[in-house]
């Protein structure tokens, strides 16, 4: 495996365009566009402020950076670098911005999350919408990139607003079940939309494109509830992480819960593929691997070369127990991915050091990202791992 | 004896020390003193047995013992020792009768006794160890009580403890249930309180909220603004529209035709499985049907309820199928006939399985009662059997072969061998040389008469020239016979372009003529000429004499033509069939003699035309 020269970024902001051509990475307040083959810098450009956030429009042909602290964004274009376009909040604040599906309107989210603003970028016109919830996941756009839904609370009420993202006009609305809604989520298809209650509550509702409640599903009460949601690509299965350490896995025929997996702390299925990190030199800390269906991610070791093994069963996996007297407890499922194919699910329980799990769109891979370290591991067809291999990476 | 002897105190000196002890025992009555003595030892000691006979009586005192033993005796019962006084003063005479009738009363009186007494000391033991056994059983059932006693109350005094325990417990779950209960209406009760605080405090951040974008909208802030150089084209390249109640409903409809197709995709997706499952469901009922069907034909299977069923279900089935294959849709009733159909056929043959299942075990269990089923023994038998027979017939086929193999490989240096060699094809050898040289002989024959043929050709050709000549120099002559009168020069010069030219002449009507079966002018005399012909050759049709005969008829013809009319041929006699054949086979210049081959040549249109002849 060959890595390029290390690069110089701030803020962990770094990405690659959506067509795949291009890399921009951020350094303080410039913004450095590279060629993704030569890694050759194509353009530069210098920001006001230092920058916390950049997107690439869905066509490849803006970027925009924004500016939290002193409530602006900028937008550059990559075809004519003498462009540009400047949105200030002014006295409402910023506290996220992103682009719409079409690469034409930018939606910022001003402080207190008093209303989001819609800026056009075709006709200068502003649009605002209020009451937005200020949640994690609070919008979302279809695949297609036709529709948007956004959580609003009026008067200590949940709402969902469904808006057409062509003129903006506010298809439907209606109001949740929920008690303090967290996140909601369209399905690949974009027939229905899934809605899901705070940690307080396991509560997770699914509603048709045009409104419709279709079902509503809870697996348990009074323990914490759903911690993490993900649609499987092919729209035929909803995975539900919650607290408790199980996935439970929906289908959506009836949206009933057609299996769900535990994540118990010793291993014992002999059917069950376990790696583990070999130690190669005594270092605290060690990670595991197993596969399949959900594999916990490796803990992070700080040795430069380090191989995978693979442990016998049974196997115990190391857990640290968190505190209980503190909020937002680190037990439960964090993170969900779906295979490309929707064969597989990579799941993180507890607290393992893993901060990002993706798959390849061919769906024979996938990276672990930890702190410090990158894995890639590789699956046989016949869905075996065939290598793991780690490499450390500077901080980057 | 002596052991009943009661020494009185009559004076009696005790001499022994044993009479004595007796004496000093014996102050009772007669009959007391009688039984105690009874019950001591019976045998007297042998030591004092002469002093104790001697004890009672002695010389001196005969008649006082004598008067007293009568006494005992009568009072015992027995017949007096005395005669019949016959007077009082005199003194009774003994009756030694009597007294021995008296003694032997004794005696057995005394055996009796001793039985008696054997069969009671006897009994006595008995008894007593009786007694012994039942006070021993009765000590140890005793004991045996004492410890069941002990252990019941130690198991009763257990049962109530885990009662105790058992009930410690129940209160307990109870308990816990009741905490459990309370601690969920707790939380239930802290969450209704805490969504009331929290939307009471959402309220206020609320209002908070409107208060302060109330503020900023009405700042006016000029900074709220978008500086950007130049409009952007829209993403798909055109104009943006006016938002109308067109646009919407448009929107509104765009939205229902999504809805519509995913709905309208994941039915297709749903038809298609269950098109296949159903399919696989008649196959697997098909094959079901067919694994129990055969089984009706063995003669083995018992006749019983289950067989009936399948023959029924077998036909049912069948009118089932047709019927699903005949609707093939996802109505209610065919759905449930295809599912109860499933399930019966599994029935029947989860049965069969069962009873196969059950039969197996019989035979292991019970040995060779069930007739259905062949016993090992019998089924090795018959392999074994088998085998033999496979062994035999394999090794007669190995001797046959080597059989045949004699036969043929037979050796070389044995002249009969060589002549038996070929004795199965003798007689066809035989029949072949005959043929052969029958052959020959017809060959041989043949090529005579070919040869005589070819002579007889050979003369004709030379005779025919000779005629020709012959008639040329007739002609001559008569047609200067008939021109010297006249006009010599001319039908001389006429005569001779018409002779010269003959050949030419001919060749001109040979090919003015018509290649049709046409009636050919002949003289009168040409058919006696060619009866003279034909007679002289051969009646064989060889085509080289067709085109001989032709020939000259054609040129006959020729020559007559110039003052004959036209005529028609009459058949000749000329053997054989005129047929195309013929004519195309005559028309082929490969006829052997050389000689006619140029007149079958310049003559095949005339041949052609001349095939009305048989």
């Amino acid at each position: 495996m060959n890595f390029s020269e290390v690069f110089k970024l701030s803020s962990l902001l770094c990405k690659f365009s959506p067509d795949g051509k291009y890399l921009a990475s951020c350094v303080q307040y410039r913004l450095v566009v590279r060629d993704v083959n030569t890694l050759q810098i194509l353009q530069l450009y210098t920001c006001l402020d230092q920058i916390q956030h950049i997107e690439w429009s869905a066509d490849s042909l803006f970027i925009l950076c924004a500016m939290y602290k002193r409530g602006l964004v900028q937008v550059w274009s990559l075809e004519q670098p003498e462009w540009h376009c400047k949105i200030d909040e002014g006295s409402a604040g910023l506290v996220a911005s992103c682009w719409s599906p079409d690469g034409r309107h930018i939606l910022n989210t001003t402080e207190f999350h008093l209303r989001i603003t819609v800026w056009s970028l075709c006709t200068k016109s502003i649009s605002y919408i209020k009451y937005p919830k200020a949640c994690l996941q609070g919008i979302t756009f279809t695949r297609n990139g036709r529709y948007m839904a956004l959580a609003e609370r009026r008067d200590c009420k949940d709402y969902v607003s469904i808006f057409v993202c062509s003129d903006w006009q506010l298809l439907r609305h209606f109001d949740t079940d929920t008690q303090d809604l967290t996140g909601i989520e369209w399905a690949p298809n974009g027939c229905v939309l899934a809605v899901w209650d705070t940690c307080l509550e396991y509560k997770i509702l699914l509603y048709s494109l045009d409104g419709r409640l279709l079902s509503a599903y809870s697996a348990y009460e009074w323990s914490l509830g759903i911690k993490s949601v993900a649609w499987s690509p092919s729209s035929q299965f909803l995975a539900v992480g919650s607290y408790d350490g199980k996935v439970r896995i929906l289908n959506h025929v009836t949206w009933k819960m057609i299996t769900e997996f535990g994540h118990p702390a010793t291993i014992n299925n002999p059917k069950t593929v376990v790696y583990k990190e070999a130690q190669k030199s005594p270092q605290l800390g060690l990670g595991c691997l197993s596969f399949p269906p959900p594999g916990a991610g490796a803990g992070p070791l700080p040795s430069s070369e380090s191989k995978y093994e693979i442990a016998s069963v049974p196997v115990s996996l190391q857990t640290l127990k968190p505190v209980t007297d503190r909020a937002n407890p680190k037990i439960g499922i964090g993170m969900l991915a779906f295979s490309p194919d929707s064969y597989f699910l990579a799941t993180r329980n507890g607290d393992f050091a893993v901060l990002s799990l993706c798959w390849h769109l061919s769906g024979d891979s996938m990276a672990l990202l930890s702190k410090d370290h990158v894995c890639l591991c590789f699956l046989e067809t016949e869905a075996a791992v065939s290598t793991a291999c780690r490499q450390l990476g500077g901080r980057t | 004896m002596g052991d009943w002897m009661t020494v009185t105190d009559r004076g009696l000196s005790s001499e022994s020390k044993t009479i004595s002890q007796y004496t000093s025992e014996i102050k009772m009555s007669p009959s007391s003193l009688y039984s105690q003595q009874v019950l001591c030892s019976s045998i007297p000691l042998s030591k004092n047995v002469h002093s104790f006979f001697s004890a009672f009586c002695t010389e001196d005192n005969i008649e006082q013992s004598v008067s007293y033993l009568d006494q005992e005796l009568t009072t015992f019962g027995f017949p007096s020792l005395y005669e019949e006084s016959k007077g009082k003063e005199t003194k009774r005479e003994l009756n030694i009768v009597a007294v021995l009738n008296c003694m032997n009363e004794l005696l057995v009186l005394q055996r009796k006794n001793l039985l008696a007494q054997e069969n009671v000391e006897t009994q006595n033991l008995k008894l007593g160890s009786d007694m012994d056994h039942l006070q021993s059983c009765y000590s140890k059932l005793k004991e045996q009580l004492e410890t069941s006693r002990r252990e019941m109350i130690g198991l009763q005094e257990r049962d109530r403890q885990l009662q105790c325990k058992n009930r410690n417990l129940h209160q307990l779950l109870k308990n816990e249930k009741d905490e459990v209960q309370k601690l969920q209406n707790i939380i239930a009760s802290r969450a209704t309180q805490y969504n009331h605080d929290m939307k009471r405090k959402e309220r206020e951040y609320n209002k908070l909220k409107e208060r302060l974008h109330q503020l900023v909208m009405n700042k006016k802030d000029k900074k709220i603004a978008m500086d950007i150089l130049n409009y952007v084209g829209r993403a798909d390249g055109k104009r943006g529209s006016w938002r109308t109640g067109k646009t919407e409903a448009r929107n509104e409809d765009e939205m229902y035709k999504i809805l519509l197709n995913d709905y309208e995709y994941r039915q297709k997706q749903i038809l298609m499985e269950n098109a296949e499952l159903k399919k696989v469901l008649q196959q697997m009922k098909k094959e079901m049907i067919s694994l129990l069907s055969p089984q009706k034909k063995k003669p083995r299977e018992r006749v019983d309820d289950s067989t009936g069923t399948v023959i029924s279900d077998v036909e049912e089935d069948a009118g089932e199928l047709s019927r699903e294959s005949m609707w093939d849709l996802s109505c209610e009733t065919v759905r449930e006939q295809l599912t109860n159909s499933i399930r019966k056929q599994w029935r029947i043959l989860k049965s069969h399985v069962e009873k196969l299942d059950n039969q197996v075990s019989k035979v292991h269990l019970e040995g060779f009662n069930d007739e259905d089923v062949i016993s090992r023994q019998d089924h090795e038998q018959e392999t074994e059997k088998l085998e033999l027979e496979i062994q035999q017939c394999k090794e007669m086929i190995k001797t046959q072969q080597q059989l045949l193999q004699q036969q043929l490989a037979t050796a070389c240096d044995d002249d009969t061998t060589s002549l038996l060699r070929d004795c199965y094809l003798l007689e066809e050898k035989e029949r072949l040389k005959e043929e052969w040289s029958l052959f020959k002989e017809q060959k041989k024959n043949f090529e005579r008469e070919r040869r005589s043929f070819t002579e007889a050709a050979i003369r004709l050709g030379l005779e025919r020239k000779a005629f020709e000549e012959e008639r040329a120099s007739w002609l001559k002559q008569q047609f200067l016979n008939m021109t010297t009168f006249d006009h010599q020069n001319s039908e001389n010069v006429k005569l001779f372009s018409a002779f010269s030219g003959s050949s030419d002449w001919d060749n001109l009507t040979v090919h003015s003529r018509q290649p049709q079966k046409k009636p050919h002018s002949v003289s009168n005399g040409s058919p006696v000429c060619m009866s003279k012909l034909t007679k002289s050759l051969p009646a064989s049709p060889s085509t080289s004499d067709f085109c001989q005969t032709r020939s000259c008829i054609s040129e006959h013809s020729s020559i007559n033509v110039l003052n004959i009319t036209p005529e028609e041929i009459k058949p000749n006699q000329v053997g054989g069939e005129c047929t195309n054949q013929k004519w195309s086979v005559a028309s082929r210049p490969g006829s052997q003699e050389g000689c006619y081959s140029g007149c079958s040549l310049t003559y095949t249109n005339s041949h052609v035309e001349k095939d009305d002849l048989p």
